[in-house]
Order: structure tokens, then sequence, then C-alpha cells
């Protein structure tokens, strides 16, 4: 093992075993917050796959993550499932959507792609509430206590709850670490970077970024899955296009193509917009300074930064 | 020719619009030749490579590689097969290091230590010196680009290897350096070389073909075309 891949693991790792140590000494409030906090950030890191590695800029996320959410729920609500088929459930919805969306917006790049992304999740939205005699719609629907005993443990208790999050989370860290080290994950950035190139380097580009997207698009739906389960809702408002924006804001923020940065962005747009409502009822505004200086000063997101200044071997 | 050609083309056409840029062109290559390919600015040379290589659609003819039919294979099939192609303007991957640049080129066909191996390789191979392999692609000079570009080429251990201009921006040192790179290929890969250096052609072509607008003006060795006059007439000038 080289000596950059001890720095790399020590890094992940001890983020990880410091979230496992913070699970015995935050407050109530925190300890909850973190919970949704790595949950969400699971899902920034599939977003990140895409958009921060492949370099390609979906607006259309929320559909993988309501995929995943609804693949859950509905199957807990209307087939009687028990958790782990219904996780499970979640994780093919979202292999099955990301797989037909990734074929249909393939065939475009750029600002196309965009658009294309975000109609489909505003058609999905749009379903979402259509069959709302089944999802309830915008109002959604409880997954009650009882439906959320997973092999006996009640994910509804605050510390079985921190647990499995921060199970998610680890796998999707390890999971993005893994790939972008393996030959798959670099011609992925060389893809980023120069895609003509890597086409005249025989390799198949458009494969590569189908695989790209259904494995950001999975990683998406399991966050989604995982996050009504844990929390116990699932509503039509996480497929509105809010959630395709933000794992769009907290990749930037903590930094695109960065392992960490999801993480990162995730905690500090979090927390920032926590503090902010406590100060004042005009938190956006406080808010949009703070990512205005921060976009300022930190263009590449945080662990960009820290990538740039101290650490360039940061994956 | 004794031997099946490696490569050979057919009617190759390709009309932009109204502008034929590549007319009824038939070349073949013999395994382990160099053959440059000379003409004016805008005789169609990148177009005709660029058909060759799969990067551009022709609009009639054939290409044929090792005996099979590959007009309708995408570019990175033909690559698979053997083919490799360096830019005319200097393509790398400017954020990546120069080792993750080579790596990319040569993990297609190795795996684990051979790639690094294959990497250190091309870097010395080219001439580039080895502790330039950390930095980034997009900090080497010109030259170094240059070179980098063409030991991504080398990298991939091709059967066909077509280079679009390589000692363009190239120092005289390098470009001798190239000669005799060149030299060492010669027998083992067959080079297809678009040119403007006019020594380079001469000392390591075995044949030339000379374009002049989309159509082939001439072909045979270095010698020959250097006496044809009607080369002389519309490229090298008749001084």
């Amino acid at each position: 093992m080289s000596h950059e891949t001890r720095r790399i693991l020590a890094l992940h790792g001890g983020l990880l075993v410091l979230l496992l140590g913070l699970q015995f000494v935050l407050p109530a409030y925190h300890h909850g917050n973190l919970a949704r906090i790595m949950v969400l950030a699971s899902y920034a890191i599939g977003y990140n796959i895409l958009f921060g590695y492949t370099g390609l800029l979906s607006l259309g996320h929320a559909l993988f993550f309501a995929a995943g959410m609804y693949g859950m729920g509905l199957t807990i609500q209307h087939a009687g499932f028990s958790p782990a088929p219904a996780l499970l459930a979640g994780l093919l919805a979202g292999v099955a959507v990301s797989a037909g969306l990734a074929v249909l917006a393939l065939r475009t790049s750029g600002v196309a792609f965009m658009i294309v992304t975000l109609m489909f999740a505003q058609a999905g939205y749009l379903s979402i509430l259509y069959f709302g005699e089944y999802t309830r719609g915008d109002e959604g629907f409880v997954i009650q206590t009882t439906q959320r005993m997973l092999w006996g443990i009640d994910l509804s208790d605050p510390t079985n709850r921190y647990l499995a999050a921060l199970l998610l989370f680890s796998v999707c860290l390890g999971l993005s670490l893994w790939l972008v080290r393996a030959p798959f994950g670099r011609v992925l950035v060389a893809i980023r970077e120069n895609e003509e190139r890597v086409r005249m380097l025989g390799y198949d580009t458009h494969a590569h970024k189908l695989g790209a997207m259904i494995v950001s698009g999975t990683i998406s739906a399991l966050a989604g899955a995982v996050y009504g389960l844990l929390f116990g809702y699932a509503g039509a408002s996480f497929a509105s296009v809010q959630y395709s924006i933000f794992p769009l804001l907290w990749v930037l923020l903590g930094g695109a193509g960065t392992v960490l940065g999801p993480f990162l962005g995730t905690l500090f747009m979090f927390y920032l917009i926590d503090l902010s409502s406590g100060l004042t009822t005009a938190y956006m505004l406080i808010a949009g300074v703070a990512l205005v200086v921060l976009t300022l000063f930190a263009p590449q997101g945080l662990a960009g930064e820290l990538r740039r200044r101290l650490w360039g071997w940061l994956p | 020719m004794t031997a099946a050609p490696l490569l050979s083309t057919r009617g190759l056409s390709k009309h932009f619009d109204g502008l034929q840029a590549v007319r009824d062109v038939d070349l073949d290559l013999a395994p382990g030749e160099v053959r440059a390919l000379i003409g004016p600015n805008g005789a169609g040379k990148t177009t005709l490579v660029g058909m060759i290589c799969g990067r551009i659609a022709p609009s009639a003819g054939r290409v044929t590689f090792d005996g099979a039919d590959i007009t309708a294979l995408p570019a990175h099939k033909r690559i698979g097969l053997g083919m490799a192609y360096t830019f005319q303007i200097t393509s790398v991957f400017p954020a990546l290091p120069v080792r993750e640049n080579l790596a990319l080129a040569a993990r297609r066909r190795l795996k684990g230590a051979a790639v690094q191996e294959a990497v250190r390789h091309a870097l010395t191979r080219v001439g580039l010196p080895p502790d330039s392999a950390e930095q980034a692609a997009g900090n080497l000079s010109y030259g170094h680009q240059r070179l980098l570009e063409l030991a991504m080429g080398l990298v991939q251990a091709p059967r066909l290897l077509i280079l679009d201009e390589p000692t363009q921006g190239l120092s005289d040192s390098e470009i001798d350096g190239f000669k005799a790179l060149i030299g060492e290929l010669k027998g083992a890969t067959t080079i297809l070389l678009i040119e403007h250096n006019m020594s380079v052609v001469m000392d390591v072509a075995d044949r030339v073909t000379v374009l002049n607008g989309g159509a082939v003006l001439a072909e045979g060795t270095p010698a020959e075309i250097h006496e044809n006059a009607a080369v002389q007439a519309a490229y090298l000038g008749t001084g």
C-alpha cells in the first residue's frame, strides 16, 4: 500500500470514526441533525459521481431520490413489505429509473442535458401528484413506527437511526472513494476533462457516461429510500425541483470532484440555514451572502480549496 | 506491393455542404511502412485521417483495416483494433498529471504494475524528463505537450500510428529525437504521418502521398516526390 493510499484511508476512515464517536457525545438536537446530514450527504455523494467526476450537470436528481423513497414507501404502504425488501425495491426503482433516463438524456449534452433531466424530473414530480390516490400527493404519507422495524431493530429510535445513517454514509463514501480511484472512475475524470481525447484513446465514452449515471442515480435512490425509512415520511416535495438543486449546491460548496466535498457541503449548508434562521426571519439573506462569499473566495468548494492549497493528494 | 496492406481506403470522400474536402482517395499502407501525407493547408489531410480513424464520417468510400471493412465502426472500436491517433492541436488532459495522461492511454490494454512500467518507458522514449511525470500536463511547455501527445500514442503500442503534425512547435534537437524515434519504430509499427517539415518527410518516410484540393496529386518515394514537377508547382514552390 502506497504512502498516499494510507493517508487517504486514514483521512476518510478517520471521519467515519469521528462520526461514530459523536454518536455518544452529541446533544439530542445535533445528534438528530447529523443523522439527517449523513443521509443527505449520501445523496450528494451520488450526485457528485455524475456532476463532480464525470462533468455532467443534471438538474433532475430529485427523480432518483424520489424513485428510491417511493419505491421503498409504496411497497411498505400498499404491498405490506418489511423494510429490508422495501429498501431493495427502492434501490431497484433507482436502477430502473436512472437507466431509463440515462438512455434518453445522454443523447444530449451540455445545456440540453440539464433541460432534459429537469423536464423528466418535473414529469416525475407531477406523476406523484397525479397518482395522489396511492402517493397522497403533496401531503405525503407517514411510515409508521411499527413498519420501520428492520430485523427487530427499531429505526425510529434516535441511536439506531444515527447508526443506520452512518452505515449508509460509510457505504456510499467507501464506494465513491473506491470508484474514483479505480480505472473506471479515472476514465470518468478524463471524460470530464476532455471527452474527445478519451474516445480517441479507444474508450467507449457513451458506455462510461451511462454507467456513471446509473451508479449516481442508484446511490441517490438508496439515500432517498433510507431517508424515508429513517424519518418515517414520503412526500412529493422530495421530488420537486428544489431537491434537484440541493445536491448541486452541496457539492459545489463542499467541492465538486472530491470524495469528502459532498459531506462538507451538506454539513455547511445545513448549519448555515439552521443557525441563520435562529437569528432572523430573513435567514435566506444571511445564507445567500455566505454562499456568495464562499463562491468568491473558494470557487472550488471547501474540499477543493483544501486540495489546492494543502493536500494535493486529496481524491 | 507484396504484403497485404494493413490499411486501405477506396474512393474515400467527404464534402461539407458545398465544399469537397476530400475526393476519391485510394490509399494503401503496407505493414511496417512509414507514410507521409503532405499537401498545402486546406488540402484535406486532417479530414482524410479523421475518416480513417473514425472521427469524421465519410460521405462516400470505404476504409479497410487488416482485411476488415471498418467504415461503419465508431472511433473507439477502431482504436481498439490497434490504431492510435495523436492530435494536431495538442489534446492532452491539462488538469491531470502527465503520469495519469499516459496511464489512461495504457490502461486500455494493460493492468496493474505493467501500466506504470509502460508509462515510464514511454516517457523516456520520447525524451520527456522523468520528473515531469507528476506535473499537471497543462503546466508543460508547448513542445513537451507535443511530446506527451506522441507518448500517449506510443504507449498504446498501436499497429497503426497516425500522427497529425507531430513536429509542429518542437525545437531542432527535439525534431532530431523524433526522427530517431520513428527510425526505431519503423518496420514494427505502421505510421501515417501528416507533416509540413520537409526535412522530416525526406528523412523518415518510405513513401509520400501528396494531397491537393482534397485529391491525391502524386504518390512515390521521397526522392520521386521531390523531383515531381506537379508537386513542386502545387506545394514546394518552383524555387
